[in-house]
């Protein structure tokens, strides 16, 4: 028997559906904007240059700002980069030239896998092979538990950014008799570099807001520090530290910082647009 | 030979990677070591953590590990796939979409810590609500608490590999189907769903992989009580939510060894997890381009 369903349901069956599925796209929306208007809402009215310029302040003191924690968060970040952005490009060339080695493929597999590690294990290596060793929480270990967060970023987007560029470019520069190395750092890295810039600058945006592999390596401190072996603090920790006091004062500089935070890892992305568009 | 040693180097620098995380798998093992001689192998799994006396069992925090991403990717569930027919079928271009994509982009990049922050001060007071006229002691901070945020969190991964999945649906097929008088919702819940059901599936896994290891923001909402969890609106503790609690504050070595067997358990799961969704996407793209 077949079954006989007139064309008026079909229509009305199509339409619920769609009103369904824009209903539970547009209600999953409500959080985000619910979020970022909450934080800019209680962090800008915070932002100003006592608040930059100042460190924080003790317990029923007014004022105070966040200056110790946006320098060592810089201090973090600049660290990190220099340890996991050398490597982290030379792999990526490595995997994007040698696409059909054994130890190509299982470098990619450990990469990936790499992706996957939960951050706060990261932060326990960093503390096994940094922290105990030298007796100290320190800024380098933190940016040490950051770098292996940020290496197979960076990998994947140099190794995704080279894959990209024609064979023919490469061809051509071999034909003229430029060797292989050159080739490959002279013309490929060159023509990529905006991509691989966009993927390191989209990586620091990722890294930026990481606070957990922070708790035990860079650990935080109240004072201004900017030495790598010192323990530093960062945005993410004072966030953290203050989020979870009992104080109103520190609550709303944390707001504040929470904004600082947003604001900068928007920064990031945007700049990361600019430098891939031109 | 400037070629041999720039190729070396590069295979070199791939070696020290493949190094890298077998240096990571193997500090772990070895740091934990002590802890699960302490106690012996039986009782890592067993629902007793007492640091002091040298009990470490892990139960609870797998239990609240599990129950909180479980609970949280149920909930996802129905949103990211219409989400993602959203974008990959009913608005594919023009400024709907492209506002839609940068919200979720931005949602992706809010830091854990900040979800967290937020949560105390907005999730918790209405789940109190909730909690109170459910007539059960408002705590306000909880499983289901942690499991919401998860939520709102995870969203975003599952998103982008559902969608990038759903546009891959050759769109013969979808014509075809037309032109024997379908409608859209036809389309979708026929043709488009069932061809994309295993993207959908590693795309849920990836993020469910995500969710198990998200720490900041679990850790200020969960309750953080180190007992097997009895109800979802009670608090609990999950693997990474204990290490961010203890790992600073633990004074004995043995203390220290028994948080990194908690890290190493962590990270076999993540790893049991990421394997297996890696796997089904290696096998779709495989089926998909033959």
């Amino acid at each position: 028997m077949i079954q006989k369903t007139s064309l008026e349901t079909l229509l009305i069956k199509n339409y619920l559906f769609k009103g369904l599925i824009v209903f539970l796209s547009l209600l999953m929306l409500l959080p985000l904007l619910f979020i970022l208007f909450f934080v800019l809402k209680n962090g800008i009215s915070q932002l100003s240059w006592a608040f930059l310029s100042e460190l924080p302040k003790p317990v029923g003191d007014t004022g105070g700002g966040v200056l110790n924690a946006w320098v060592g968060s810089l201090l973090l970040l600049a660290t990190t980069s220099v340890l996991s952005v050398p490597l982290g490009i030379w792999v990526g060339i490595y995997l994007s030239e040698a696409r059909n080695s054994k130890l190509a493929f299982c470098t990619r597999f450990c990469v990936d896998l790499l992706q996957g590690i939960p951050s706060i294990v990261m932060g326990i290596i960093a503390y096994i092979w940094v922290v105990v060793p030298s007796g100290h929480f320190s800024a380098f270990s933190g940016s040490v538990a950051l770098s292996l967060l940020m290496i197979p970023l960076i990998v994947t987007a140099t190794e995704e950014t080279l894959k990209l560029i024609p064979n023919t470019l490469k061809e051509a520069s071999l034909a003229l008799g430029v060797p292989y190395w050159k080739t490959v750092l002279k013309v490929l890295v060159p023509t990529g570099f905006n991509g691989i810039l966009t993927g390191i600058l989209l990586s620091l945006s990722r890294i930026a807001g990481e606070t957990a592999p922070l708790l035990f390596t860079a650990f935080g401190s109240p004072f201004l520090e900017t030495s790598i072996f010192k323990p530093v603090q960062s945005l993410p920790l004072l966030i953290f530290n203050y989020a979870t006091s009992p104080y109103e004062d520190w609550q709303r500089i944390g707001w504040g910082a929470s904004c600082l935070l947003i604001l900068s890892i928007l920064g990031f992305n945007i700049l990361a647009k600019v430098v891939k568009r031109s | 030979m400037a070629d041999r040693i720039f190729k070396r180097s590069l295979a070199l620098s791939g070696f020290l990677v493949c190094l890298l995380l077998a240096a990571i798998v193997l500090t772990l093992f070895w740091r934990s070591l002590p802890a699960i001689q302490e106690q012996g192998f039986t009782h890592i799994f067993s629902a007793n953590w007492e640091p002091n006396m040298g009990q470490f069992g892990s139960k609870p925090f797998i239990w609240g590990t599990l129950i909180t991403s479980f609970v949280a990717l149920l909930l996802s569930i129905p949103f990211s796939i219409a989400l993602a027919i959203f974008l990959g079928e009913y608005f594919k271009k023009g400024m709907i979409p492209s506002f839609v994509k940068s919200c979720i982009h931005l949602l992706a990049g809010i830091p854990s810590v900040i979800y967290g922050f937020w949560g105390l001060f907005i999730l918790v007071p209405i789940m109190r609500n909730v909690q109170e006229f459910f007539g059960i002691e408002p705590f306000g901070v909880g499983l289901l608490t942690a499991s919401i945020i998860l939520t709102i969190m995870i969203i975003p991964f599952s998103i982008s590999m559902a969608q990038e999945v759903i546009e891959m649906v050759p769109n013969d097929l979808k014509e075809a189907a037309y032109s024997l008088g379908a409608t859209q919702y036809e389309v979708i819940t026929k043709v488009i769903l069932p061809y994309s059901k295993s993207g959908i599936i590693a795309g849920t896994l990836l993020s469910f992989g995500r969710a198990v290891g998200e720490t900041m923001a679990v850790t200020m909402l969960i309750g953080n009580s180190n007992v097997m969890p009895s109800s979802l609106w009670g608090p609990g503790n999950t693997l990474a939510s204990v290490i961010a609690n203890e790992f600073s504050e633990a004074t004995h070595s043995l203390h220290v060894a028994g948080l990194v067997q908690l890290g190493l358990i962590l990270f076999l799961l993540t790893f049991v997890i990421n394997l297996v969704g890696k796997w089904i996407l290696r096998k779709l793209k495989h089926e998909l381009n033959p």
